[in-house]
């Protein structure tokens, strides 16, 4: 009987190993910028000529969204962002990545703005900074300046509300 | 509309599914003969529910329907209507839909081809089946669904990734799914012989068509995507030992110790544990590499876009078919009964060591692929296995196993004997060694390496060659021997072709990557390749930098070639396409690197690569006649016989067959 | 020959050529590995020395120069800068401000040889060890 379960045993083994794998995803890591300053910039801002620095928003809660209009999961989390934006919890500022201008314009007019401003990072330096890997991205941004949250990947209304409200009402107490 | 039809079809395919899954294998067990007949139709409604919703979904990406964010993400307006309908298989979820739609697919066809076995045989055979389609629906159902809608509905989608716009990739993930889908089948007869104890020779006989059937078309389908990287990636090569890549070939490793150790099992009895672990084995494989595929645990340049979720669900996934059925296995198999005896040098003893030199293959490259994930798991740091160590341990295996594919066939069952074998080879030793000297200084210079293919790919067909002469002199004409006798011959001289193409290519094929301005000349294993110029073009949806290279030989001109360099417009993603000129003893090769004008020079140089290589169709030729055996194999007649005389053969080979305790 | 004598010879056979087989594969993966080892860590001394290793990281914006075919490049995880020269040509994803993989040694002067450079299929996705890279200097 012993012998017939080394097949087994050897595939517990495998699985073990697996499984340590899949936690290493690289999606899965929490973004090394957690709880870090947000780094610096000063970029255009889309339709008007004033520039855009996250210094700014000091003193309040904000969301900055990486979007680009080439980027199909972006209309995906596009709607749940406009109705948050009617909303009025929380600012959005949109970081428009990589993207040609009149196609960016076109897309807001298109499908709504939710964002306060979007600053034009056109070459993708800033997106870099932030470590940004896949648009769209998100990060909560408290008073102080900080990243407390970067959501990888289209925001859906799941994670909208079960963990980027808690986490903005906790930083707004 | 159409979308949520689909949607709805494949919960539907679910819940028949369920009933296929469950109820036929209660119903064999208590002898309820409604429950038991109860697995043909589900099957069959199975596999038209989830032929329909596929269908809703290849109706969507030809209508362009964005509004479904499976197709916005993998289609666009301007892709060629072709690729609008490969482009349902060109992401993951589409991808996992097909893969249902296989293994539905299969069930279905033993459902229709079983006439001859006994029902509760079939009842437990499309349960398996019905079990595994459940888990896979299900993770298709819960965390890839292919008919999400993305509302508001985008006005262009995404585009197809331009590498899978070719020909090559339309047909190569079918191929390779219908044959990593295929061992389910193997795989379901296996366990169904353990729940019912029939472990036996008639056993053996049923599950071989279906095994064979399956491996053609992993064997075409691995064939096909080495083509595709050969000509599509622009880097001349024909095997990377890229993990995906790896992941089909374990199957094929594990799949074709199974054909072999089949053999054994049918004509002999034996090896009946034994070959139920490899078709455990060989569908275990199959989902792991699909495991490997989707979940990103591995660095694959071909790998898809990652999620967590969907890892998580294969793991559990593949842990419950896999676990549950080597549990299974381990409760089951003790009782079974060693088959018939043999002698130390016998058919048996050869096969079992052909079986021994695939599976340690087979553990090796797996260790290979897995063994940076295994290191960055203790935490060890990260690194990469490269090719050299595929090369350094995979050559050595395979030597001793092809040199065992001239004698296998020779030897008898149960007793062969030595000196007979030696003297009826004798003829084709020495030839096989005159090649070894001779064929590589024909083509160049003379190494060990090359000698040693030769001499492998000239003595498997001559022993084949004199095998076939000795069978006919026999008597009774071609058509004497029976279909499997020449479809192992095929299979093996297709093996031989394959030898030949991996020599040729490793030992001889030159390379030069070079600066190439309009009027240059380059020349590589006897050709010269000169640029006349570089200009603009338009495809379909792309814009290209088209070069055009005259090929030519010892001063005579032979073609114009156009390598080219395209831009495709949705997605702006670059995408090298070589220029080949095939033919049946060499392949000539040349693509275009980058513009390498200096700011302020006009030269139009570019950098270009051109490649000589030998012999290289012999490789995926080799393959098709490895197939075509196969499918020969596939049609022997007895495999069509009734299950009456099916069950005479088996009590009369080995009569002891049957698990101890289990009512016949 | 008895049973008992075959199998034997059997095990004994299997376990040789186990043993054998095992021999092999330990030297061809201890021959044959290649680390992956960050520009911070190259910068900081800590890459093999005199053996083929990966970095990983993105390709500096402007950093590109050619001559002929032998392309220069910095590889860069934000914190550290490594240089690159590889001759020959390159994956068509590669591009400033992408991540990349190389693989190749260090000369004496701290330049990357490369042997080898890839580049993901998409686009949009980073190799995970550019990734990795990326992140790891950042926490610093």
């Amino acid at each position: 009987m012993k012998r017939f379960l080394i097949p087994l045993g050897a595939f517990v083994v495998l699985v073990i190993f697996l499984a340590i794998g899949l936690t290493r995803d690289p999606r899965d890591v929490p973004s090394p910028l957690k709880d870090k300053p947000a780094p610096a910039f000063s970029l255009p801002q889309l339709g008007s000529d004033k520039a855009f620095s996250p210094a700014d928003m000091q003193g309040r809660v904000w969301l900055l969204n990486v979007w680009a209009s080439w980027c199909v999961s972006c209309r995906q989390e596009h709607p749940i962002l406009v109705a948050f934006a009617k909303s009025g919890n929380t600012p959005i500022v949109g970081l428009n990545y990589k993207d040609q201008i009149p196609d960016a314009k076109k897309w807001l007019a298109d499908f709504g703005d939710p964002y306060v401003l979007s600053a034009v990072d056109a070459d993708g330096r800033v997106g870099i900074n932030y470590g940004v890997y896949g648009v769209p991205e998100t990060y909560v941004i408290d008073k102080a300046g900080v990243i407390r949250l970067k959501h990888t990947g289209p925001v859906t209304a799941d994670s909208l509300k079960n963990q980027i409200l808690p986490l903005v009402a906790a930083l707004n107490k | 509309m159409t979308p949520e039809l689909g949607h709805f079809a494949l919960i539907l395919a679910f819940v028949v599914a369920l009933i296929q899954g469950i109820l036929p294998l209660i119903g064999a067990q208590r002898n309820h003969g409604q429950w038991v007949a109860l697995a043909r139709p589900a099957a069959q409604t199975q596999f038209l529910l989830i032929a329909f919703a596929f269908a809703c979904l290849a109706h969507g990406f030809l209508n362009n329907d964005f509004s479904v964010a499976y197709i916005a993400h993998h289609s666009n307006t301007q892709l060629p209507t072709l690729y609008r309908f490969s482009a349902v298989w060109g992401g993951h979820e589409g991808s996992l839909l097909l893969w249902v739609l296989m293994l539905a697919g299969w069930a279905a066809a033993v459902s229709v081809s079983s006439r001859h076995l006994p029902e509760t045989m079939v009842a437990r055979v499309l349960a398996v089946l019905g079990l595994v389609s459940i888990g896979l629906l299900a993770f298709v159902l819960f965390t890839s669904n292919p008919f999400d809608r993305l509302l508001p509905a985008p006005a262009e989608g995404r585009d197809l990734n331009p590498l899978l716009q070719d020909p090559g990739l339309v047909f190569h993930p079918p191929m390779l799914y219908m044959g990593y889908v295929g061992f389910s089948v193997a795989f379901a007869f296996a366990i169904a012989a353990l729940i019912s104890g029939r472990l036996d020779a008639a056993w053996a006989r049923w599950s071989r068509p279906w095994t064979t059937a399956a491996w053609v078309f992993l064997t075409l389908g691995i064939a096909l995507g080495s083509w595709w990287a050969y000509y599509e990636l622009g880097w001349g090569g024909w095997w990377f030992w890229d993990p995906v890549e790896n992941a089909s070939f374990l199957p094929w490793l594990v799949g074709t110790a199974l054909i072999h150790s089949l053999a054994v099992t049918e004509k002999r009895g034996s090896f009946k544990n034994w070959t139920v672990l490899l078709a455990i084995a060989a569908f275990s494989l199959s989902l792991l590499g699909t495991f490997l595929v989707r979940s990103g645990v591995l660095t694959s340049v071909h790998a898809f876009a990652t999620d967590p979720r969907r890892g998580v669900f294969i793991l559990i996934l593949l842990a419950i078919v896999v676990g549950g059925s080597l549990l299974l296995f381990a409760w089951r198999a003790p009782k079974v009964h060693a088959g018939g005896n043999s002698g130390l040098f016998s058919r048996e003893t050869l096969l079992l060591m052909n079986n021994v030199l695939l599976v340690v293959a087979a553990g090796s490259v797996l260790l290979g692929t897995l063994y940076p994930l295994l290191i960055d798991a203790l935490n060890m740091g990260k690194l990469s296995v490269g090719p050299p160590y595929f090369n350094a341990v995979f050559v050595p295996i395979m030597v001793p196993l092809l040199l065992l594919v001239g004698i296998g066939p020779l030897a008898r069952w149960k007793h062969a004997d030595l000196k007979d074998i030696t003297a009826r080879l004798r003829v084709a030793a020495v030839l096989a060694v005159l090649a070894g000297i001779a064929l590589p200084k024909l083509m160049g210079e003379w190494s060990a390496l090359t000698a040693l293919g030769c001499l492998i790919a000239v003595w498997i067909t001559a022993s084949g060659v004199f095998q076939i002469i000795e069978r006919l002199q026999r008597g009774g004409g071609l058509k004497s021997a029976p279909a499997s006798f020449w479809g192992m011959h095929l299979a093996h001289f297709g093996l031989a072709v394959f030898v030949i193409g991996v020599t040729m290519v490793g030992g001889y094929q030159e390379e030069k990557d070079v600066r190439m301005a309009p009027g240059d000349t380059v020349s590589v294993g006897g050709y010269s390749f000169r640029l006349i110029g570089i200009k603009e073009a338009r495809g379909p949806n792309y814009l290209a930098t088209v070069g055009t290279v005259e090929l030519s030989q010892d001063g005579r001109v032979l073609k114009n070639m156009h390598p080219e360099k395209r831009r495709y417009l949705s997605s702006s993603m670059p995408m090298t396409e070589a220029a080949i000129d095939a033919g049946f003893t060499r392949d000539v090769y040349v693509s275009l690197g980058e513009p390498l004008d200096k700011p302020g020079e006009k030269t139009g140089a570019w950098s270009v690569r051109v490649y000589y290589k030998p012999f290289i169709d012999w490789i995926w030729g080799g393959c098709i006649f490895m197939g075509l055996g196969g499918v020969l194999a596939m049609l022997d007649r007895r495999y069509r016989i009734r299950v009456k005389s099916a069950e005479t053969v088996a009590e009369t080979v080995m009569s002891k067959g049957t698990v101890a305790g289990t009512p016949a | 020959m008895k049973p008992r004598q075959k199998r034997i010879a059997i095990i004994v056979g299997g376990l040789a050529s186990l043993g054998i087989a095992a021999a092999l594969l330990l030297n061809a993966l201890d021959s044959n590995i290649a680390l992956y080892v960050t520009p911070t860590e190259v910068a900081a001394g800590k890459a093999p020395q005199g053996k083929a290793f990966r970095i990983g990281g993105l390709v500096k914006e402007g950093s590109i120069q050619r001559n002929d075919m032998t392309v220069r490049f910095i590889m860069t995880d934000t914190a550290k800068d490594i240089p690159v020269a590889f001759t020959g040509i390159l994956p068509d994803l590669f591009k400033e401000g992408k991540g990349a993989v190389a693989q190749g040694k260090l000369d004496a002067g701290g330049v990357f040889v490369a042997s080898e450079v890839l580049a993901k299929h998409d686009e949009n996705y980073m190799p995970p060890e550019a990734k990795a890279a990326v992140d790891a200097a950042q926490k610093k």
